[in-house]
This record gives C-alpha cells, sequence and structure tokens, in this order.
C-alpha cells in the first residue's frame, strides 16, 4: 500500500532523509524508530503529502502523491507529531469538520464520529473545547480524526508520545488490531513498543535505513543474541567465570553480577557451537564442580541494545568494552 | 482501546461506502463554515464588530460631520472606510494561516484530500463574510438617512459595494502577509504598512508632493495602485468594472501569492 522509493529531502545544506526506501503491504505494521532527529517526521510528512520530497517517489494504494495527491490522500488517515487540532472547535466540531472533509455527510458522518468516539473513549468530552483538553485526550481526539474514514493506510507520528502508561497500553493494543486489515506506519523512539504492535521495523539514524526487520530479526542482530545467562551457586564470581571459559563450546564468559553466595555469569558461545551444545556443557559442568544451578537460559538479544549501537556506534563499543572487562 | 473492533466490520466497510468524493465546492464550503464558526467561538468576533460599529459611527458623525453638512447621503461614512479597515481588516485576517502554522493544524489541513487553492479560498471567503456581516450591520445609518430626507439610495448600494470590495482587498493582502510568518502580530504590522501603501499611493496629499518632483506617469502609474481612486467612483455612486476588476485583481493576485508562499514552506 505504501511504497517508498530512495526518498531525499534536504533543508538547505542538509540532508533531513538521505535516500530511504521501504515498503508497507496491507496487514503490515511497520515500526520506524531512530533517535530524535534521524528524519522520522520528515519522511512521513513526504508519505502523507504535506510535502514534496527534493527527489525519489511515494506511492500510496498506487497513486503517485507529487503527480496525483488527492486519490493518495483520500486511502491516508494521519496523525501528525503532537497531535494538532483545531482549538477553537469542540471535539464533536472537530471530528464532524473531518468526517466532511473525508467525504462523509448526514447519517453517514454520524456513525463514523459515533464509532471514533467509541473506538478513542472521547464521550466524556465529546462537548468539550479542545483547548481545554489534557494531553492525553488532545492526543486521542487527532486519533480520531486520522481513522474516522476507516483508512486502508494509516500513518502515526509517534502516537503514544506523552501519554501515560495505561494510554499507552491502549494505543499500542489499538494499532496492533488494526494493523490486521491495514497498513500501518508508525515512529516511535520507545523501543517496547516495536514489540508490542510491530510485525517489523526499520532504524533510520540521520536520514539513512540502518537496520530493517522484523523485531526477532533486529534482535538477533544484538552482541548478546545466542549468549548463555546462568545463575549458579557454590562457588565466587571470578572461579565461575574460568571455569565456564574453559568450555570447548565458549568463546568467552562474563560475570553479570554477585551477591552474597549467588553468582550471575553469562557465557558466549563459539562460532561453531552447534544448538543447545553450551546449554549442556554448562549443565554439565554444574552437576561435575557440583554448583547449584538456578537459572539457565538462551539471550533472544536485546532491541535497545541493538538500537545503541547502530545509531551511537562509539558509545555503543565503548558499552561493551566494559562488560568484557 | 475498547472492545469495539475498528477493523473492516460490516458497518466500517458501510462507512467508507457512504463516502463520496466531495467536490471542490463542497470542499471551500467546509473549509469556510469552520473559519466562520472559529470567530464566533471566542468573544473577540464581537469585539470586533462592536469597535467597527462604534468607530464607524464615530468618524460619520462627529469626524465627517454628517448632520453639519445638510445633505441626506452616506458620503461622510464611506470615506473613511479606507482609514477604518487600514487597521480592522489585518485583525480579522491575521490568523488565516499564521494560527495554522503556529497550531501545527496545517499539516491537518494540506494532508486532507483537498487542494491548497480550495483551503485558501475557503479561509478567504469566511473572514470576508464576517466583514460583509460587520458591514451590513451599519444599516441603522441607511434607515436613518431615509428618514431625514431623500437620499439617492443607488448611490448608497454603490458605497456599499465598494466598500465590500475595498475590504475583500485589504483581507486578501492580509491572508498573504499572515502566510509569511506564525506569528499573529507580525502579520498584522506588515500587512498594516501593505494597506498604508495601497492608500497613500493615490491619496491626493501624497500626490501632490511626488508631483513637485517625479514625472506625471510615474505618479499616475504608482496611483493606479492604489486604493483610493478606485473608491471614489463608488462613493460618488459610479458602478465602473474598471474599478471593481482593480480589486478583485487585488485579491486573486494576494491569494494566488499566499498559494506560492505556503508552497515555498512546504517545499523546505
Ligand atoms: N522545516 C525544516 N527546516 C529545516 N530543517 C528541518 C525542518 N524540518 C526538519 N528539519 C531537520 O531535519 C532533521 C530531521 O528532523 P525530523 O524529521 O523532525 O526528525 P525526527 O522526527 O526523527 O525526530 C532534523 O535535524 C531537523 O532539524
Ligand atoms: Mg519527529
Amino acid at each position: 500500500m505504501i511504497k517508498v522509493e530512495n526518498l531525499i529531502k534536504a533543508f538547505g545544506p542538509k540532508l533531513a532523509v538521505n535516500g530511504v526506501s521501504f515498503t508497507v503491504e496491507r496487514g503490515e505494521v511497520l515500526g520506524f524508530l531512530g533517535p530524535n532527529g534521524a528524519g522520522k517526521s520528515t519522511t512521513m510528512r513526504m508519505v502523507t503529502g504535506f510535502i514534496p520530497p527534493t527527489s525519489g517517489r511515494v506511492a500510496v494504494g498506487g497513486h503517485d502523491m507529487v503527480e496525483d495527491p488527492l486519490p493518495a490522500k483520500r486511502l491516508i488517515g494521519y496523525l501528525p507529531e503532537n497531535a494538532p487540532a483545531y482549538t477553537d472547535m469542540t471535539v464533536a466540531g472537530f471530528l464532524g469538520f473531518a468526517a466532511e472533509l473525508r467525504g462523509l455527510r448526514g447519517e453517514a458522518k454520524r456513525q463514523a464520529v459515533n464509532r471514533v468516539v467509541e473506538t478513542c473513549f472521547l464521550e466524556g468530552v465529546l462537548y468539550q473545547s479542545v483547548d481545554t483538553l489534557s494531553k492525553g485526550y488532545r492526543h486521542r481526539t487527532c486519533l480520531a480524526q486520522a481513522i474516522i474514514h476507516d483508512p486502508e493506510v494509516l500513518v502515526l507520528d509517534e502516537p503514544t508520545d506523552g501519554l501515560d502508561p495505561n494510554q499507552k497500553h491502549e494505543v499500542r493494543t489499538l494499532i496492533r488490531r488494526m494493523g490486521e486489515h491495514k497498513a500501518i506506519l508508525f515512529s516511535t523512539h520507545i523501543l517496547e513498543e516495536v514489540d508490542a504492535a510491530c510485525t517489523r521495523a526499520i532504524i533510520i539514524d540521520r536520514g539513512q535505513v540502518v537496520a530493517n526487520g522484523t523485531p526477532q530479526e533486529l534482535r538477533q542482530r544484538s552482541d548478546v543474541a545466542g549468549a548463555v545467562s546462568l545463575r549458579v551457586q557454590g562457588a565466587a564470581g571470578p572461579v565461575v567465570a574460568e571455569k565456564v571459559r574453559q568450555l570447548p563450546t565458549v568463546r568467552k564468559s562474563v560475570v553479570l553480577k554477585e551477591e552474597g553466595a549467588t553468582v550471575w555469569a553469562r557465557a558466549y558461545p563459539q562460532a561453531q557451537a552447534r544448538d543447545g551444545e553450551v546449554e549442556q556443557s554448562l549443565f554439565q559442568l554444574a552437576v561435575r564442580e557440583n554448583w547449584k544451578l538456578g537459572e539457565l537460559h538462551v539471550e533472544e538479544g536485546r532491541l535497545d541494545e541493538v538500537f545503541r549501537a547502530i545509531t551511537m556506534p562509539d558509545t555503543g563499543r565503548a558499552e561493551k568494552e566494559v562488560t568484557r572487562a | 482501546m475498547s472492545s469495539t473492533s475498528i477493523t473492516k466490520s460490516p458497518s466500517a466497510l458501510a462507512v467508507s461506502a457512504a463516502a463520496t468524493h466531495p467536490s471542490p465546492l463542497g470542499n471551500i464550503l467546509t473549509i469556510a463554515k469552520r473559519e466562520l464558526a472559529g470567530y464566533f467561538a471566542s468573544p473577540v468576533a464581537y469585539v470586533f464588530i462592536v469597535i467597527f460599529l462604534l468607530l464607524a459611527g464615530f468618524f460619520t458623525f462627529m469626524v465627517g460631520g454628517f448632520f453639519e453638512r445638510g445633505e441626506a447621503s452616506l458620503v461622510s461614512f464611506f470615506v473613511w472606510h479606507p482609514w477604518l479597515y487600514l487597521f480592522l481588516v489585518p485583525a480579522v485576517g491575521m490568523r488565516l494561516w499564521s494560527e495554522e502554522r503556529r497550531a501545527g493544524t496545517i499539516e491537518l489541513l494540506l494532508t486532507m484530500p483537498v487542494t491548497a487553492w480550495q483551503a485558501i479560498v475557503g479561509k478567504f471567503l469566511a473572514s470576508w463574510l464576517f466583514l460583509a456581516l460587520a458591514l451590513a450591520l451599519t444599516f441603522p445609518l441607511v434607515f436613518t438617512v431615509l428618514y431625514l430626507g431623500h437620499p439617492d439610495l443607488g448611490v448608497i448600494f454603490c458605497g456599499y459595494v465598494g466598500s465590500l470590495l475595498m475590504a475583500g482587498a485589504y483581507l486578501a493582502v492580509s491572508c498573504m502577509t499572515s502566510a509569511l510568518s506564525r506569528s499573529q502580530v507580525v502579520s498584522f504590522i506588515v500587512s498594516v504598512v501593505v494597506c498604508l501603501f495601497l492608500i497613500l499611493a493615490g491619496w491626493p496629499p501624497v500626490t501632490n508632493m511626488l508631483v513637485q518632483w517625479a514625472p506625471p506617469w510615474l505618479v499616475d502609474g504608482v496611483a493606479g495602485f492604489s486604493v483610493m481612486p478606485h473608491f471614489e467612483g463608488f462613493q460618488r455612486g459610479v458602478l465602473d468594472s474598471r474599478d471593481a476588476l482593480f480589486f478583485l485583481s487585488v485579491m486573486v493576485f494576494s491569494l494566488f501569492t499566499t498559494g506560492v508562499i505556503i508552497r515555498s514552506h512546504r517545499a523546505g
């Protein structure tokens, strides 16, 4: 539904977006991750037709956004950054206005407004002026505007920004559910949202896509992905680390934490180690040394670590040195 | 968020099917309606109308010497309009685009399936209608002259038409300057300066001064940009299509430039 090819946006000499390409199909929720200033909002503004690209192409539902904007815009619902809304209107008036611009009149308009009011929990503030709304309600009002015509494509710029934890959870659930039948592109800098709502994620940094994959695939790029963590009692930290490192399947080991008699350690497998081999040898080691094994699990990898390593290469390396010591 | 599914349930499909593609005129009306409601949502609109009526009355009776003239006409009313509008029209027009840009709602509006010119025309028409309403509320003056004598109603009608056209021209200029800045104050000031030029360029005290040292063709050329000579005819009851055309071209030019300015902001 959304097809973006080699998108470039220059503000003066500065390239805010530099050669971004991706597609979002129906049934997909694409998370758009990146640090502040990475170019997420600028990309979304080009996708929704608010600003024209310096070069590159955006097509929504097969309609080129520059050549043929109206049919493309009809397919999109858009929640801009900071959820702008006309402050001189009531919530009902604002939603009615959005419905009319979407071509809904009379009974269809009334039904559409009722539907989004229910979906976004706006009954209580329906006749309240938008400028008296709390941030959470204003956000939901703007979100309601975006889904009023039940669009096939949703573009949401930081939809959970400024919401409290319950509201964040509600919005993520809503995004995931709507994503079953729509093509959704949403940006965030909160990593847990990728797991909570996305089928795929793109990491963008300084205007360029630096990673693209399912949350699972991204996690596997993490340094700790595949490492085995264990918790044992019966020996001091350095002893545990040394014995673990001497196993033929282990490349490197670290003590994560030591508290009283309990040691938390992590073993990094050799490149040629087969599935389950490290766990097995660790288990046997514990039996041999008569350690009390409290916990043993394979790390899936951590998104925040991948994110940091990719978007801040220098600090990422520095922190890795620390864990090795 | 709630148990109601907002995915493609049968009723949701019915909603999409019910959506028709609104005509350009439909979009313009929707936008104009919103804008007009926006004026009346705050007390500012009522304050504006009261100030307009008070000032119009003050100039007509106290400064213009309505009664001393001893004639049943509204000359002393219309003659002040170029000056009255100088501050009041930019006050009405300053928020048109500045406020959209400041609040970020321009991003909502221009990503809706509407064209920029539909939005520009819709917003302009709403504020013009608002000014027309304020002007219409001066009707007691017409009754006053009707009571006092036998005025030429054709001349009065012409005056109103000219005044409305002039207000539209000022307003289009304000619309253009409000697209220039996020700040309403800045757009107000720039607008007043431009409108002042439109007055002074053809105001006799200024043209008389210019004639001293500038060639006549230049004086005439500059004066051609002024609203003064074009409003003159309307006040005397002469409906000249060239005068009307002047005001309409100021409007078209300014609104077109508004579109160019908005486009250039978006291009970054
Ligand atoms: N209108 C603009 N004019 C100049 N620079 C801009 C403009 N909009 C965004 N930028 C710059 O482009 C970069 C990307 O911004 P943005 O897309 O808002 O990032 P993000 O949404 O990922 O935080 C930033 O460095 C920002 O300063
Ligand atoms: Mg942003």
